[in-house]
């Protein structure tokens, strides 16, 4: 199949990429069918990824995600820092949710060190962390009913986000790249208001998710542009190695908070929303359920933060002992791992991050093979995708 | 010799005079809905909208225009440049032609044409070939397929717009625009009460003749072209804006005229709703005291300014709605009446069409091309073939039995002939479902 | 005199523009040519009273079939058409068949305007004012004296679009 791909394909090359490029070959393309690409810098491609689209008319018969636009390197930069230089780096990656990277990788550190966050620190984490899911969701919502043409709902979303990203700025100062967490707990303790916003921001949230529910879930245009649009089965999801929404949406109930727990989410009720078909439908309700599951967090854990100390006991130094941790956690777009190797010395001998878009993007091809050309928008939208994560 | 020259030109003076009106008009006119539409988007997305150039953003429209004037002139290097330079200005002349069979009051029309009608879908069908030319002039294999692709959603749309047309022609017997709105007044009853379905037909053909939401798939910004005008820039792009929004001003002149009565209060010439000829002045005082409510309120001195402008406009405008109304009859205070008031209610009639066409452009997402064309074709031509049917019908049940009809009331056969037709719909509307979305054929990886 | 001004302006403007569509070289600019002189024809029909004629000619000679010739004209490979020899090597014979034809017109035009009554010359001025209101006669006629070759006429029509539907559906 790569062969067959490749042969007819020009060598990638990034410098003389235009916006739009056109190729008819005889050799390997059938009479009608045309390579179009779909540009680094589109509005729609969320982020700097090229997509080429082998076309029979309208029908896309092929697809190649072509990625490393953003690619900064920041696995080969983990490798010269120390562990808590390399912090602030992780919240670059999925840079719409930041915190629940800086949760991973501080999770992921403590298990290779052997210490444990203090109870009142796990329970803060997970109120961030949640609230950071929501805004996650939030931005996927509106660009990707931007992207189907419903104009108003991203103005609605960011203006839900803008509460969020406030009780980050009250908590540690910065509303995107937040680095909120240290490896061993939290460094700044929660602010007097935090349980009242958060209270206050759920409460409002819930009407919120249904006054967007009201505008799209039975709208029949959104219906018809979403209802069996990018189909992938829950054998298909497990083969790619597809998690998070992408493969709840396909019935398969998998989800890290509640395989693996970590942070506190063990002592809170919530459900999985899964769903049924794996088409762009499915996964716009799961992650609207989603969006309510968290509210639902919230409002249990604000009911109870333990008093306590907020960092555990490491030093100032960090050396870890010589060993190896994989951490996964369950981040909005899907699982985020931290495979971390130390040599014993300050600065970590590998960093991988297994970044959640990056493999959900490989089952683009599956999904977007048969549609037309206007639903690879849609399809992109519903990976939720953000190429920061992918390309690293 | 200048006597005979002036006989000759003086039937000609009017209309060229309601044409110049027109003309120099109607570019500030769209350019102002324009700032309409961005104020009452901003109002659905929960935010003001242009507010910066001039007070509330009322000077916007002219900024806009004097940056386009002074733009660049990009011509793409191998287009064909005749062509390029001549699209936009179809576009805009076919737009502006069909302005001139439209009656916007008892007088002014420019030319009274006895097939005004047909005149103006057929200038409309012209149009197309601005956006046809525009598409292939760009030497751009995107914008001849965006262009191809919007040539085809009008000329798809054109139809089911023409049998809904036809509906309104069939109630009035006769295919001169102003001869309709006289027939509303003569029956005292506006057509869209006889006709509906044939009115929500026309609305859902007209947003998909001018390119609107929920139909704009080929010009969307996060499609893969920006259509037939991603190559034009400067002013030429402010002709296609501008042709799209005469379109607009047309299509809703258009349908007032068919199915609201033109320039007629509701319930015309019946003396017992002559109460209705106090609502322009209510109207006007109601938004002038409303303004002057807010004035106090405005956060800068210069808004508090402009809102108590805007107020005594209203006042002004009240008065002179008012004037006619309450002179004595025969004077010639109160011949003007006809004429203001029906400028209001076509003004109002208009303005509340383009409102809905904004609201529906903010809420609802884009069709697909090809469920755009699917419903036009599949459902939006068998639902209008079906409503002159029924309309025919419904005047055939209607006519007393003298002039060989059934003699029923007219609100029994339209009641009947509606619900059949909403029922073919309906019937329709569910065939449609249940046909599968694309297949996607998903190779084992 | 407002009459025959308009009559040669728009004969004029039909004769030019057919004669362009013939010898332009860029085959969309003959589309648009071959626009302007059926517009031209549409200006004669309105100059003659006719207005029903007139607005048909633009909404289906011109809205309709120009369309069509014009995206089927941009959908084929124009360059291969502009590098084709303009004339034909027969040009000469298509020549001296308008010439005839066109002297066949004259003759018929002189000899009818010197009231000759041999049949064969016999042309009827059109009443230019004794069609009003022309869509109410067009109207009634079709669909009472004409209804059968109307009816024949739609189905003509009817068999032409499944066809072209057959036709354009792809093997699935």
């Amino acid at each position: 199949m790569t062969d067959f791909l490749n042969s007819g394909f020009r060598k990638t090359d990034l410098n003389s990429d235009a916006n739009i490029e056109q190729n008819v070959e005889t050799t390997v393309l059938g009479a009608d069918e045309i390579i179009i690409n779909m540009g680094p810098q589109h509005p729609s491609t969320h982020g700097v990824l090229r997509v080429k689209l082998k076309l029979d008319g309208e029908k896309v018969v092929d697809s190649e995600c072509i990625i490393g636009y953003l690619h900064r390197g920041v696995e080969k930069i983990a490798e010269h820092r120390t562990y808590q230089q390399f912090a602030p780096y992780v919240d670059r990656m999925d840079y719409v949710a930041a915190v629940s990277n800086g949760l991973g990788y501080c999770e992921a550190i403590e298990k290779l060190l052997g210490v444990e966050a203090p109870p009142r620190a796990r329970v803060i984490r997970t109120i961030l962390t949640e609230l950071q899911r929501i805004a996650s969701h939030l931005v996927w919502l509106g660009t990707h009913a931007l992207d189907i043409g419903a104009l108003t709902p991203i103005f609605y979303c960011f203006r839900e986000r803008e509460e969020i990203l406030k009780i980050f700025e009250k908590y540690c100062g910065a509303r995107l790249t937040t680095h909120a967490f240290r490896i061993g707990g939290l460094q700044y303790e929660a602010y007097d208001e935090l349980e009242k916003d958060t209270e206050r921001f759920c409460n409002d949230f819930e009407h919120k998710v249904d006054e967007y529910e009201t505008l799209l879930t039975s709208n029949r245009i959104w219906l018809g542009r979403t209802k069996g649009i990018g189909v992938i089965s829950g054998e298909q999801a497990i083969a790619i190695g597809a998690t998070g929404p992408v493969i709840r949406a396909s019935g398969i109930q998998w989800d890290i908070r509640k395989a693996a727990p970590y942070a506190a989410y063990d002592q809170y009720k919530f459900d999985i929303p899964t769903g049924k078909n794996g088409d762009t439908y499915d996964r716009y309700m799961v992650r609207m359920e989603e969006m309510r599951q968290s509210t639902r967090i919230c409002l249990q854990a604000i009911q109870n933060i333990p008093t306590g100390p907020i960092m555990a006991r490491v030093g100032k130094v960090l050396k870890p002992p010589p060993g190896e941790v994989y951490h996964a956690i369950e981040a909005p777009k899907g699982e985020l791992g931290y495979y971390v190797v130390s040599d014993g010395t300050t600065q970590p001998y590998r960093v991988r991050i297994r970044p959640p878009s990056f493999v959900n993007l490989q089952a683009f091809d599956t999904m977007v093979k048969g549609h037309l050309v206007a639903d690879v928008v849609a399809i992109i939208g519903t990976l939720d995708i953000v190429l920061g994560e992918v390309d690293r | 010799m200048v006597q005979g020259l002036y006989e000759f030109f003086k039937p000609h003076l009017l209309p060229l005079l309601y044409a110049v009106v027109i003309v120099a008009v109607l570019p500030l006119l769209a350019g102002y809905v324009v700032l309409l539409e961005r104020k009452v988007m901003a109002d659905m997305q929960a935010r003001l909208g242009p507010m910066r150039v001039g007070p509330h953003g009322l000077l916007q429209p002219i900024a806009d225009a004097l940056k386009l004037l002074i733009k660049e002139d990009i011509i793409p290097e191998s287009s064909d440049k005749w062509i390029f330079w001549m699209a936009p200005l179809l576009s805009v002349t076919a737009g502006m032609l069909a302005m001139a069979a439209l009656p916007f009051g008892p007088v002014f029309q420019i030319a009274e044409l006895n097939v005004g009608l047909l005149f103006i879908l057929g200038i409309s069908s012209m149009g197309i070939f601005g956006i046809v030319l525009g598409g292939w002039a760009s030497n751009s294999h995107y914008s001849l397929l965006g262009a191809m692709r919007s040539s085809a959603q009008l000329v798809s749309y054109e139809t089911a717009a023409g049998m809904a047309v036809v509906s309104a022609v069939i109630l009035g017997g006769t295919l001169s625009t102003r001869g309709l709105v006289e027939i509303q007044a003569q029956k005292h009853i506006w057509f869209f009460f006889l006709a509906p379905i044939g009115f929500f037909l026309y609305l859902v053909a007209s947003i998909a003749e001018t390119n609107r939401a929920p139909f704009d798939m080929p010009e969307a910004e996060s499609e893969l072209v920006a259509g037939y005008m991603t190559e034009y820039s400067g002013f030429r792009w402010a002709l296609y804006f501008l042709a799209e929004y005469t379109n607009m001003i047309v299509v809703a002149s258009l349908a007032t005229i068919l199915f609201f009565g033109g320039w007629l209060r509701p319930f015309p010439n019946s003396s017992w709703a002559n109460l209705f000829d106090y609502v322009p002045m209510l109207l006007m005082l109601l938004v002038g005291g409303y303004s002057l409510y807010r004035a106090p309120k405005q956060p800068v001195a210069i808004q508090k300014m402009v809102m108590v402008a805007v107020a005594g406009l209203c006042f002004v405008l009240a008065l002179a709605l008012a004037l006619p109304q309450f002179a004595s009859a025969g004077s010639l205070l109160a011949s003007m009446k006809p004429g203001l008031h029906g400028a209001f209610w076509f003004l109002l009639k208009v303005g509340i069409y383009l409102y809905t066409f904004l609201w529906l452009r903010f809420t609802l997402p884009r069709y697909r091309f090809d469920q755009l064309m699917k419903l036009g074709w599949h459902f939006l031509i068998p639902v209008s073939i079906v409503n002159v049917f029924g309309v025919g019908i419904a005047v055939y049940l209607s006519r007393s039995t003298d002039e060989g009809g059934m003699g029923w009331s007219v609100a029994a056969s339209v009641a009947l002939t509606s619900v059949i037709t909403l029922l073919a719909a309906a019937w329709l509307a569910k065939k449609g479902e249940h046909e599968p979305a694309p297949p996607a054929t998903p190779e084992s990886v | 005199m407002f009459d025959v001004i308009t009559f040669y302006l728009f004969g004029g403007l039909a004769v030019v523009s057919a004669i362009l569509v013939v010898t332009a070289r860029n085959a969309v600019h003959s589309a648009i040519f071959l626009v302007t002189a059926l517009l031209a024809t549409a200006g004669i029909f309105l100059q003659l009273h006719a207005e029903f004629l007139f607005i048909v000619q633009v909404i289906l000679y011109v809205g309709g079939i120009m369309v069509l010739f014009v995206f089927v004209i941009m959908l084929v490979n124009l360059d291969v058409a502009a590098r084709q020899t303009q004339f034909n090597r027969m040009w000469p014979f298509a020549l001296l068949l308008a010439l005839i034809v066109s002297g066949q017109i004259y003759a018929v035009v002189h000899y009818a305007q010197k009231g000759i009554s041999d049949p064969l010359f016999q042309v009827a001025a059109a009443p230019a004012s004794a069609l009003e209101p022309n869509s109410e006669l067009i109207g009634q006629a079709l669909f009472t004296q004409y209804m059968l070759p109307f009816e024949i006429a739609s189905i003509m029509l009817l068999v032409a679009m499944i066809g072209a539907v057959v036709m354009a559906k792809r093997k699935v």
